[in-house]
């Protein structure tokens, strides 16, 4: 008798729960959960946009500028590419740690580190770029009485846009991805969200899905800008 | 920020300390376990190898055939470049966390989950290499007698080995990175080092982060001596 009473009372207790909601089951992929709690990834994004916009803006210009100075002192490349090679090789969560005695924990040293990441894709693609031009562009621009200097900017640049552009892409897409990996140096982003609930599926795959879509929206844009600064490749096609 | 002019003179002590921890067993910081010392580094160091190969060779496994037979045809380029480029959006630390959430963790799991960072470079740099192949040398090996799997291993493959092996170099650096963070599901990797900061401290930290470095370094520097191997006398003479 007693033991129908307690089993009973079980039932009851196990009835007054209710069944797991959803992200106490963890289930694949809670709707309700993400509709009530996206502000919280807000922040995290905006500061992933700044972390892949500032490494990828940085990389560019010192690239750009060591991109220039191979293509006059030709000797030059291949030491640079090897330099930039070794930035390139460095696993960014190794070069993260390295930096931390000297630069300390935050963004700026998630940024440098990410920043050297780029440099050999970058400077590759702008180098092979520039190298790429006709010859006979370069001899009709002398013959037109270009300075090199006008060469470069007028006609080389403009012919290397493909390649420079085919650059800033692959860079902006994997510095996306590599960026998450800035919460072990405190340097924000959406690895935050991920590493603090690192099995809590609903939120690995809303954060990751954000971070392709940024991936993406950074890939769109660099394909509308191509397309809007090479109009001579429109009209060719 | 602190302007203090001992930074680096502390810095350079990290470092000194960090070397030490890879050459010298000591307290842990909760001074209760014994850590750091060659042999626990070799130890970590042989387990992240080891994830590293398992996945290499799974992705291998599953892209060079797909590329190369894509390439010999000349067809599916809009899968295989697109592959390619999805595979690079893909956030490292997402998909160990998903590998975490999802699965059983264990080498071999962690190894297919790695494929996806090996997969993509693999099967583009395949296809563009074979498929980049001149047609005039195909059409007279053709023209020889050749069947077409004498035309993949004796004309496509060895003058798509550099194309190839850069794909190979690519995924290889991606695998061994994300490595370092499978410490994350439990396969304890040189990253343990990073990511455990209350067992080995400051100075086990660097230590981590030098071992990182290096085994990356060392791996690209065998993938490029075995690519210099692998290319043929007649081209290497014309490449360099």
């Amino acid at each position: 008798m007693t033991d129908v009473a307690l089993l009973l009372a079980q039932v009851e207790i196990r009835d007054r729960s209710g069944p797991p909601s959803c992200q106490q089951a963890n289930d694949f992929f809670c709707p309700g959960w993400v509709a009530e709690n996206y502000d919280r990834y807000v922040d995290p994004v905006l500061q992933h946009l700044v972390l892949v916009g500032t490494s990828v803006a940085a990389g560019f210009a010192i690239a750009f500028a060591l991109a220039l100075l191979a293509h006059r002192i030709h000797w030059l490349a291949a030491p640079l590419l090897a330099v930039t090679g070794v930035l390139y090789t460095v696993p960014s969560i190794a070069f993260f740690f390295l930096l931390l005695p000297i630069t300390g924990l935050g963004r700026t040293t998630a940024i440098i580190a990410l920043t050297a990441f780029t440099l050999q894709i970058l400077f590759r693609n702008i180098v092979t770029g520039l190298a790429n031009v006709p010859p006979e562009v370069r001899d009709a621009g002398r013959g037109m009485g270009l300075t090199e200097r006008q060469l470069l900017w007028r006609a080389e640049l403009p012919l290397a846009l493909p390649e420079i552009f085919a650059g800033l892409r692959i860079a902006t897409v994997s510095t996306v991805a590599l960026a998450t990996l800035a919460v072990f140096v405190s340097g924000g982003g959406l690895g935050v969200p991920i590493y603090e609930q690192l099995t809590f599926k609903t939120n690995v795959i809303f954060a990751g899905g954000l971070c392709i879509a940024i991936a993406m929206a950074f890939d769109l844009a660099l394909v509308t800008a191509q397309r809007a600064v090479t109009p001579w490749l429109r009209v060719t096609t | 920020m602190i302007s203090d002019p001992n930074i680096p003179a502390a810095a350079l002590d990290l470092f000194g300390d960090a070397v030490d921890f890879i050459f010298n067993e000591q307290q842990s910081q909760g001074e209760q376990v014994q850590v750091g010392g060659l042999e626990q580094v070799g130890e970590l160091a042989w387990e992240q190898l080891k994830v590293t190969l398992y996945a290499l060779a799974l992705s291998l496994l599953i892209a060079l055939p797909a590329g190369v037979a894509l390439g010999h045809m000349r067809r599916g380029e809009g899968l295989a470049i697109s592959i390619g480029n999805a595979g690079r959006a893909v956030p490292e630390l997402a998909l160990i966390a998903l590998l975490a959430a999802f699965l059983d963790v264990g080498m071999f799991s962690l190894a297919l989950a790695l494929c996806v960072l090996g997969v993509p470079p693999i099967l583009t740099n395949s296809f563009v290499g074979v498929r980049g192949v001149d047609r005039n040398a195909v059409d007279a090996a053709r023209g020889m007698g050749m069947t077409e799997t004498e035309i993949i291993r004796k004309i496509e493959l060895p003058l798509a080995v550099p194309t190839i092996m850069g794909g190979v170099r690519t995924a290889t650096i991606n695998i061994v990175a994300t490595a370092t963070i499978a410490p994350l599901v439990g396969v304890l990797t040189l990253g343990d080092f990073i990511i455990s900061r209350n067992v080995y401290g400051d100075a086990g930290v660097l230590a981590g982060a030098i071992l990182v470095a290096v085994m990356a370094l060392a791996l690209e520097l065998a993938l490029a001596g075995l690519q210099r191997a692998m290319t043929s006398p007649g081209l290497r003479l014309t490449r360099t």
